[in-house]
């Protein structure tokens, strides 16, 4: 639908203001993409609960407002200890680090990079290798059916930019910070990430959202994968904004003959959040592992939209996303796999498991199957449930109180996700962070 | 150590004990047998603590205390222990974080210290061997596909480490093979003893033989109706339950 036309008019203004200072702003392939998104976002403006992928998130209360690009900060905004809060204890990792949207190069670690990897900010990226960037950037964008994802086209400001030769191993995880300091309403960030791995290449990236302050501001994201063959990512996404923020990011992700890409979202924060993940499968035995968890409480609504494609034969994909909720919360996960005609062989596998700890928390779990090939395995499962009172009685019966068995049974349905974290300092940092959340402060160490 | 003195209880509005009296001493063991629906697993829950029946009537005194006045944990960290017909699966909760959890809830109780995390493992290790049984049930996820034998084996592990007072037994024969039996039955006779009471419901005289209980008794439609010694098991098992019934309507009781 058409943007209304004070939306066209301020986002126009907005991206008038901006302009010559976005990256490539002197790039006339740039300068003609971020135009032409702009024209898409306002031919079709913000999706409505009428388009049939936004059906269960209304995301009105972002097109309502109107959200101003963050400027570039006039000094540095964040000392190294700020990091503290949201780096990872234990994890040995280069670090890069955006603060509304631009890269702080004062903040970020690079060091001892190996030969063959190219990791930054895609703006400097811009600059560098303009044209290494021209033939990666927008192959994925989802810019055509999304407004979100076109405004993040015309907007965007920085992200990460990970680059690997063929057959390069990145042995340290490459963590990026994403931060912002807006403590006004009406601030949007357009973080926009490129990942791009040779043949053979193997990386982790994870990724860290998160607010300073609590504010309604707007973080639309969007990331575009690229795996050669038989390449391997392994990409943690850790949102933990403020729970005012609205949060809306969509990857698009390539996986061709033998690649492999595991992602593991976990949302604790945001007000409105929405992961869009499209993942093609697209050469001979390719994977895809797809692992969400969502600790919601308040007001929160947290939307999974999974969509993969399996276009060619014996591809993998598994999908295994669990919820716990509390309060007015309200999660909604829909998976769909379409099995291509070609993709015969193709072993797809997708669970939802939904936690509710409120009467008035809500879980929506759409699981869509379109198999157009014969000779293929699918299968789908979700639940959406209470704590199980048996199991409660039978702690209880073994001298564990209420409270306490109550929170180990949280407990060990989230720790479900957590446990498929092959990194072993996210596992223990989220296991702290996320768990005491979940346990309203006990520690897990106090329950045994 | 127990007195149940005329029990009433249902669910959903449906009476299932009917005036149930019993005494357990300390240190007795005692059988319960009843065809199937008597209530024979109300009464082990309704004593264990779990939510859903009313207690309409009487009352039940475990140790001077009364029993049916206290949560279920609180029970349990004084001594009752209730080992399952059917043993719930919690997955995500391993079999020693359980124990563990367990144990230290009751020492806290008793105002002893937690054991540390080696004289921990030591004991259940010990326990283990005990209910021969492998240690890597340790680490699995409490019952979760456990087969039938080894979640009744699991109930009696969990009643070794945690030294009960009183043992409510709710048919941990049924599922067993031959040789398991013996195994459990060993293991539970290993715990008997002066301070220890056992209430052991089962339908087969075959576990009496390995567990000798002091006196049997019948539970059939809510209420015990006939109490012996060992000996009212064999005739049972000769016999059924049929003739008690009839004795009991030649009373007129
Ligand atoms: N939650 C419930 N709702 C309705 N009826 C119940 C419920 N729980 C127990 N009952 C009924 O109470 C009666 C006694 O059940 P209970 O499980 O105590 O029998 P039992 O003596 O242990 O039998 P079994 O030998 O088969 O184990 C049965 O008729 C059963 O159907
Ligand atoms: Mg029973």
């Amino acid at each position: 639908m058409e943007a209304a036309a004070e939306i066209k008019d301020h986002y126009r203004s907005d991206f008038e203001r901006l302009r010559d200072g976005l990256p490539g702003g002197r790039i006339p392939w740039m300068k003609r993409r971020r135009e032409a998104a702009l024209a898409r976002f306002a031919a079709q403006g913000f999706p409505t609960v009428r388009d049939e992928a936004w059906k269960y998130t209304d995301t009105g209360v972002i097109a309502r407002r109107t959200f101003t690009t963050a400027s570039p900060p006039a000094r540095a905004a964040l000392a190294r200890g700020d990091l503290a809060a949201f780096t990872i204890p234990g994890l040995d990792c280069h670090r890069l680090v955006f603060v509304d949207g631009r890269i702080a190069p004062e903040l970020c670690d690079l060091d001892a990079l190996p030969a063959g990897a190219a990791v930054g900010g895609l703006a400097a990226a811009l600059e560098g290798d303009a044209a290494g960037v021209e033939k990666l950037l927008g192959r994925l964008a989802d810019d055509d059916g999304n407004g979100f994802a076109a405004l993040n086209t015309a907007f965007m400001t920085d992200g990460v930019c990970l680059r690997l030769a063929d057959g390069v191993a990145l042995e340290r995880p490459v963590h990026v910070l994403h931060l912002s300091t807006a403590d006004t309403d009406g601030t949007a960030v357009h973080p926009r990430n490129l990942v791009a791995l040779g043949r053979g290449s193997r990386a982790v990236l994870i990724e860290t959202y998160a607010g300073l302050r609590e504010a309604a501001g707007l973080t639309n994201v969007q990331s575009e994968v690229l795996l050669g063959e038989g390449a391997e990512l392994e990409h943690y996404k850790l949102q933990q904004e403020s729970a005012k923020t609205f949060h809306i990011a969509d990857t698009g992700v390539h996986v061709p003959a033998g690649a492999r890409y595991r992602a593991h979202g976990i949302d604790a924060g945001g007000r409105l959040v929405r992961n869009g993940v499209r993942v093609r499968i697209d050469g001979a035995g390719a994977e895809c592992e797809l692992n969400g968890l969502y600790v919601l409480a308040g007001r929160q609504h947290v939307d999974n939209h999974t969509v993969i494609d399996h276009l060619k034969p014996d591809g993998v994909s598994r999908e295994f996303f669990k919820g716990v909720l509390e309060g007015h919360a309200r999660s909604v996960f829909s998976g769909k796999v379409i099995v291509h005609p070609d993709a015969q062989h193709t072993d797809a596998r997708q669970t939802n498991h939904n936690l509710l700890l409120s009467e008035n928390a809500e879980a929506d779990t759409r699981p869509q199957l379109e198999i157009y090939a014969d000779d293929v395995k699918c299968a789908h499962g979700a639940t959406v449930g209470q704590l199980d009172p048996d199991a409660l009685y039978y702690l209880q019966s073994r001298a564990i109180d209420e409270d306490a068995a109550r929170s180990l049974l949280i407990y060990a349905f989230a720790n479900d996700v957590i446990g498929r974290l092959s990194l072993e300092p996210v596992r223990s940092y989220l296991e702290r962070t996320l768990t005491e959340r979940l346990l309203h402060g006990r520690r897990v160490e106090d329950l045994i | 150590m127990l007195s149940i003195r005329n029990l009433q209880a249902s669910v959903d509005g449906k009476p299932i004990l009917k005036g149930l009296s019993l005494e357990i001493g300390k240190g007795e063991v005692h059988a319960i047998m009843g065809p199937n629906g008597s209530g024979k697993s109300t009464l082990a829950h309704i004593l264990a603590g779990r939510d859903g029946y009313q207690v309409t009537g009487g009352e039940v005194i475990y140790r001077g205390k009364d029993l049916l006045d206290m949560p279920t944990e609180e029970r349990a960290r004084e001594g009752v222990f209730l080992a399952f017909q059917y043993p719930v699966e919690i997955p995500g909760v391993s079999n020693i974080y359980l124990l563990k959890a367990a144990l230290n809830a009751v020492r806290k109780h008793r105002g002893e210290g937690e054991l540390d995390a080696m004289d921990f493992l030591k004991l259940v290790k010990e326990r283990m061997k005990l209910v021969e049984m492998d240690e890597q049930f340790l680490y699995r996820p409490v019952n979760e596909g456990f087969s039938g034998g080894e979640k009744k084996r699991n109930e009696i592990l969990q009643m070794a480490v945690l030294q009960p007072s009183l043992g409510i037994l709710d048919e941990t024969d049924s599922g067993l093979d031959i040789d398991a039996l013996r195994v459990v039955a060993n293991g539970v006779n290993a715990l008997r003893g002066p301070e220890r009471s056992l209430m052991v419901v089962t339908h087969y005289q075959r576990l009496l033989d390995y567990i000798v209980p002091d006196h049997v008794h019948v539970l059939a439609g809510g209420r015990i109706v006939k109490s012996g010694d060992r000996s009212l098991a064999l005739e049972l098992e000769r016999r059924g339950y049929g003739w008690i019934e009839d004795e009991l309507r030649a009373t007129g009781s």
